[in-house]
């Protein structure tokens, strides 16, 4: 990143940082929910940015991590189990372990192949929930307790939670700008731009990749372990195709291939959406849409790239 | 006679009907640079990409450097010291020509399952970088991306790829393609300075670029190789004149 990419960040992570006290001090507390919700969003939106960004994998059933993350920590927590530091860990390693199957098979294919198998795999997951009676099925299931950290937080306070979750979201950032720029980020890169380059100078990007596919799956299980205490209910709506295609969006009008692309996605979406246009008007998906599509034509790297710049 | 390096037998490869590598069978010896012309078609960028693994053939072996090397794949090959550069410029175009270079390094330097250190302040790699860059002559160009880069730079960068391996064998796929006579000969001039430091397979259609650089020289037409031998004798070959140098060749 930049230097004016590093000042970008730390003046949006700033802003979000305002969110509770302007909330508090203008009456409207619903905001911390609203922005809260937005950052879970922008977690899952780096973490697809890392494979689909950076590594050129478009993978078009991100939502189903969200959707593991989640049951992860409800199916414990339906037992008894309510300890975050074992639920959000196994989250991720869930999420991980998902990601490495499904990666494992995906990516041997590649172009519209990879869109539709990492799809399939999102859709079999999706049914599997609906299938688990004991856990909701179709209707999901009530989180009855958020999880909890032995004092150390409590997430049942409304700030302290949302702080958490701009912490996690300052930590997906972080990890996302060190690996980008490490050696395994420069070989994920290297294939995004050319493959055939990457064999004949004595990569087989495969194994890569793969770690790349299951490291994006963790950050976005742990995405979907604090959607769950978010809703305080989890669903096998969390997993369904439309939320991967959401995601996505929120990267692809962010600006792919930076990691604060996906986070200003993810605010204007969500703002747009929740916000601003339903207040305004019922068919407000009149709007959006066309939105949408004005921005994928006229501002190729997103709207990240649309703010001024000096260098790069 | 000498120990080959490379050694191609029976070598065959058909697409359909089309037999684009019949029954090839090559030498190339340590420290020679030997070129294989032909006319478009005669299948010279086939044999290359098989030699490189892109390709699986039908039938034949490769062994390099006295291993049988037929069914390993590209990653495995570039490892053993096969290098090949493309007809069709391949650089990492949003890549700066020293990133390009660097991560040609960082393939040969162990393992990439490093997630820490930031790879392009990673001397290990941008030094070795750096250097092969300046021998190619494109050390005033390493912060350039490499979209940016001159057609005929972008082709110097990529013979710097290959070089930043550390071959043992550089196949080099018609490295002079789509270069102004200006740019041929500097690469000409570069290319003789690897010459006998270097063991190159180059294939070429500029005849003053094979003539100038070749120990050997073999023929290929319709994906067989009609002769080899040393330069002269290739121009007096009867056969190679009738089917490929033409009337006006000397």
């Amino acid at each position: 990143m930049t230097r004016r990419g590093l000042l970008l960040a730390a003046v949006g992570l700033g802003l979000l940082a305002l969110v509770p006290p302007v909330a508090a001090a203008i009456g409207q507390p619903f905001y911390v929910d609203v922005f809260r919700r937005i950052m879970i969003f922008a977690i899952a939106a780096v973490s697809l940015d890392l494979i689909l960004g950076y590594g050129g994998m478009v993978s078009f059933g991100h939502a189903a991590y969200l959707g593991v993350g989640a049951y992860a920590v409800g199916i414990p927590a339906y037992y008894g189990i309510e300890n975050g530091f074992v639920q959000w860990p196994l989250a991720m390693l869930a999420s991980a372990a998902a990601a490495l199957v499904i990666g494992a098979i995906s990516l041997r294919t590649s172009g519209v192949s990879f869109i539709m198998i990492t799809l399939a795999f999102a859709q079999m997951l999706f049914y599997l929930a609906i299938s688990m009676e004991l856990f909701g099925g179709d209707d999901g299931m009530r989180l009855a307790r958020r999880s909890a950290f032995a004092g150390v937080v409590d997430l049942k306070n409304g700030t302290t939670f949302y702080y958490v979750v701009l912490v996690l979201l300052v930590g997906a950032l972080a990890i996302g700008h060190v690996l980008v720029n490490s050696r395994f980020g420069m070989v994920i890169r290297g294939a995004k731009s050319n493959e055939s380059r990457m064999r004949a100078i004595g990569f087989s990007t495969f194994p890569y990749k793969l770690v790349a596919f299951m490291i994006a799956g963790a950050m976005c299980g742990l995405a979907g372990a604090l959607l769950v205490n978010h809703t305080d209910y989890m669903s096998p709506a969390f997993m369904h195709w439309t939320r991967s295609g959401d995601i996505m969006f929120m990267v692809i009008l962010g600006g792919m291939g930076t990691l604060s692309g996906p986070v200003l996605g993810a605010v204007v979406l969500r703002v747009l959406e929740d916000l601003l246009l339903p207040a305004w008007t019922e068919h407000w998906q009149a709007i959006l849409g066309p939105f949408l599509v004005l921005v994928v034509i006229f501002a190729k790297r997103g709207l990240i790239g649309l703010l001024p710049e000096r260098n790069d | 006679m000498a120990d080959a390096l490379l050694e191609v037998r029976g070598l065959t490869k058909s697409f359909g009907g089309l037999v684009a590598t019949n029954h090839v069978e090559l030498r190339i010896l340590e420290g020679e640079t030997h070129a294989v012309i032909g006319p478009n078609g005669a299948g010279k960028t086939t044999l290359i990409t098989q030699l490189a693994g892109d390709l699986r053939p039908d039938a034949g072996t490769i062994s390099f450097a006295g291993r049988d090397v037929t069914a390993l794949a590209a990653p495995a090959r570039s490892k053993l010291g096969l290098a090949r550069s493309f007809q069709i410029t391949s650089v990492f175009r949003e890549f700066t020509a020293l990133d390009n270079v660097a991560l040609a390094v960082q393939a040969h330097a162990g393992h990439s399952f490093r997630f820490w250190r930031p790879a392009r302040r990673d001397s290990a790699l941008r030094r070795p970088a750096a250097a092969v860059l300046e021998s190619v002559g494109l050390g005033a160009r390493a912060d350039v991306l490499a979209a940016n880069l001159a057609h005929g730079e972008q082709r110097q960068l990529e013979i710097a790829m290959v070089l930043a391996t550390r071959p043992r064998l550089l196949l080099l796929d018609e490295p002079m393609a789509g270069m102004g006579p200006e740019e041929s000969q500097r690469m000409i001039d570069f290319l003789r300075t690897l010459k006998g430091a270097q063991t190159i397979l180059l294939v070429e259609h500029d005849m003053d670029a094979v003539f100038a650089l070749a120990d050997r020289i073999s023929v290929m037409v319709y994906g067989r190789l009609i002769a080899s031998g040393p330069p002269e004798e290739i121009r007096g070959n009867a056969e190679v004149r009738e089917a490929y140098l033409g009337e006006d060749a000397t």
